[in-house]
């Protein structure tokens, strides 16, 4: 019994990394229409920045503030210098050049920290244990999913109680629209395309002590963010929400139930979803 | 108010205007007739900056607007109401016409169109106000776009192809709102395919052959004209 409810912790705390990493990535996809494949890289980029930082300050929380403020500020310049300018040539070439950026990143991770595992460890009360239902379970994965909760709550204020979040919430309706009535576009895509980019940096931060920092950690994770965004609907934060807590569930109780189809199971479930809803969960029919 | 001058705006190879003017004076409502294919929107599209004329010049309220972003333009006090409605379709109705209100309080802002003035005239608006701008009937849609247009206080507004698609009693209820729109001070700018609901409100109109305007009069002037109908519009 024990086994199902410490899978279940494991699989909520993939839950809250995979929302992190796709809510950004889902809305600048519905907004701007760019897949874009830099997004797991600015995971990436977030657990050796905070790799780096922690080895000078060895102080964690610092890593939580600072890495994905810089990862925001790399997120706007990308989308100012390279996707505004080929924004005219089409989706094609936004993706191609995200494409492109993803390759370069990962390259440079390798040139600088080099190819190879790094290990982060967390002390503190973090690092402990906390006994659930007689079962010791780490703190930090509990720590993880109630991030994702509190990011998701923040978001979902802002996408609904305010006018920033009309504003967000038309543009993936129709974004030429909303800039024909007098909303500033381009400087919404930039907000939204950074603020993705820090999101995506603050779950590399996080994610760091419990998976492996290593350069191929971006392509691990994205392949599952893209599915999270198909499987919930192109542009729809609940979807996202939804998606990544049955991604996160599947992958933790594939491996317990079903090892050897563990892998396949998730392409199964978007097959599933995509053949009787094609929009995703919860996405807009067009 | 509105001054085009010898404008040429092209789709990737194909030339699509090739030099049109046209002069719209404040408060009227004038109507671009044509032909489907000729090119009615897209100079709606190139006065809002949607898309970019390769050359000539737009002058709106005697300051040049052409090659800026759609919401500069729109910021300046052009409304565009465009076909098809599209409407924010998983926005409520209230939040599409909040969606209109305009950030900066700029040159247009004089009209008073508010949310509430909006349901005081169009009540069936206020009626839908917590629905799903999706899961409204294409009447409603329209009334919706319309009016999402004016919440921004617009004083031109250019509306493509308002009547299309809408059966005859709601083509007059659009017509009427129209009208209601020009009363307020706004000043018209639509393409209709339906020349017999255009003229009931149009004080002035232009016809569209190739990429040109090749009419220009008043509704007598229209009448009159009997080969530039026959040659140009589809009757």
């Amino acid at each position: 019994m024990n086994e199902y409810l410490v899978f279940f912790l494991h699989g909520l705390a993939y839950a809250g990394l995979l929302f992190l990493i796709s809510s950004g990535l889902t809305l600048v996809f519905g907004m701007m229409n760019v897949l874009n494949f830099a997004h797991a890289t600015m995971y990436m980029l977030g657990a050796y920045f905070s790799y780096t930082l922690l080895q000078y300050t060895d102080n964690f929380w610092l890593s939580v503030v600072v890495c994905p403020l810089l990862l925001f500020v790399i997120g706007a310049l990308i989308e100012r210098v390279f996707l505004r300018r080929v924004h005219v040539y089409g989706h094609l070439h936004e993706l191609l050049i995200t494409f492109g950026l993803a390759y370069v990143i990962t390259e440079g991770v390798k040139w600088i920290w080099g190819n190879y595992p790094l290990a982060m460890t967390i002390g503190g009360l973090l690092g402990e244990t906390v006994e659930i239902l007689g079962t010791a379970y780490p703190v930090y994965r509990i720590f993880i999913f109630l991030c994702a909760v509190l990011v998701g709550v923040i978001m979902a204020l802002i996408l609904y109680k305010t006018r920033l979040g009309i504003i967000l919430r038309a543009a993936v309706n129709d974004s030429e629209m909303v800039n024909a009535l007098g909303v500033n576009v381009p400087r919404v895509f930039t907000g939204v395309f950074a603020f993705g980019a820090a999101l995506s940096g603050f779950a590399g931060v996080i994610a760091g002590p419990l998976l492996t920092t290593y350069p191929g950690m971006a392509n691990d994770i994205l392949i599952d963010a893209f599915v999270v965004i198909v499987v919930g609907g192109f542009g729809s934060l609940g979807g996202a929400v939804v998606a990544s807590l049955l991604i996160g569930e599947l992958q933790s109780f594939g491996v317990l139930l079903f090892p050897r189809l563990s892998v396949a199971l998730v392409y199964l479930l978007m097959a599933a979803v995509l053949i009787i809803k094609p929009s995703g969960l919860f996405g807009e029919e067009q | 108010m509105l001054e085009v001058r010898d404008i040429h705006t092209y789709y990737g190879k194909s030339h699509i205007l090739q030099g049109v003017d046209m002069n719209l004076k404040e408060g009227e409502i004038v109507c671009l007739l044509g032909r489907n294919g000729v090119g009615k929107s897209t100079t709606l599209k190139s006065i809002m900056g949607l898309v970019k004329p390769r050359q000539g010049s737009i002058r709106f309220r005697d300051e040049e607007i052409t090659g800026l972003e759609p919401f500069e333009i729109a910021r300046r006090g052009v409304g565009y109401v465009p076909e098809d409605r599209r409407i924010f379709r998983s926005l409520t109705v209230h939040e599409n016409l909040l969606m209109g209100i305009k950030e900066t309080k700029g040159h247009g802002g004089r009209n008073g169109w508010t949310v509430e003035a909006i349901y005081e005239k169009f009540p069936r608006l206020r009626e839908r106000k917590d629905s799903k701008g999706g899961h409204l009937s294409g009447g409603e849609q329209q009334m919706l776009t319309i009016a999402r247009t004016l919440t921004g206080n617009p004083s031109l507004i250019l509306v493509d192809e308002p009547t299309e698609g809408l059966a005859p009693l709601i083509v007059r209820d659009v017509i009427d709102m129209l009208a209601e729109v020009r009363q307020g001070g706004v000043t018209v700018l639509m393409v209709e395919q339906n020349f017999k609901a255009a003229i009931k409100i149009a004080d002035r109109f232009y016809i569209m052959g190739k990429g040109h305007i090749v009419f220009e009069g008043d509704t007598q002037a229209l009448l009159a004209a009997e080969d530039v109908r026959k040659n140009y519009l589809e009757v």
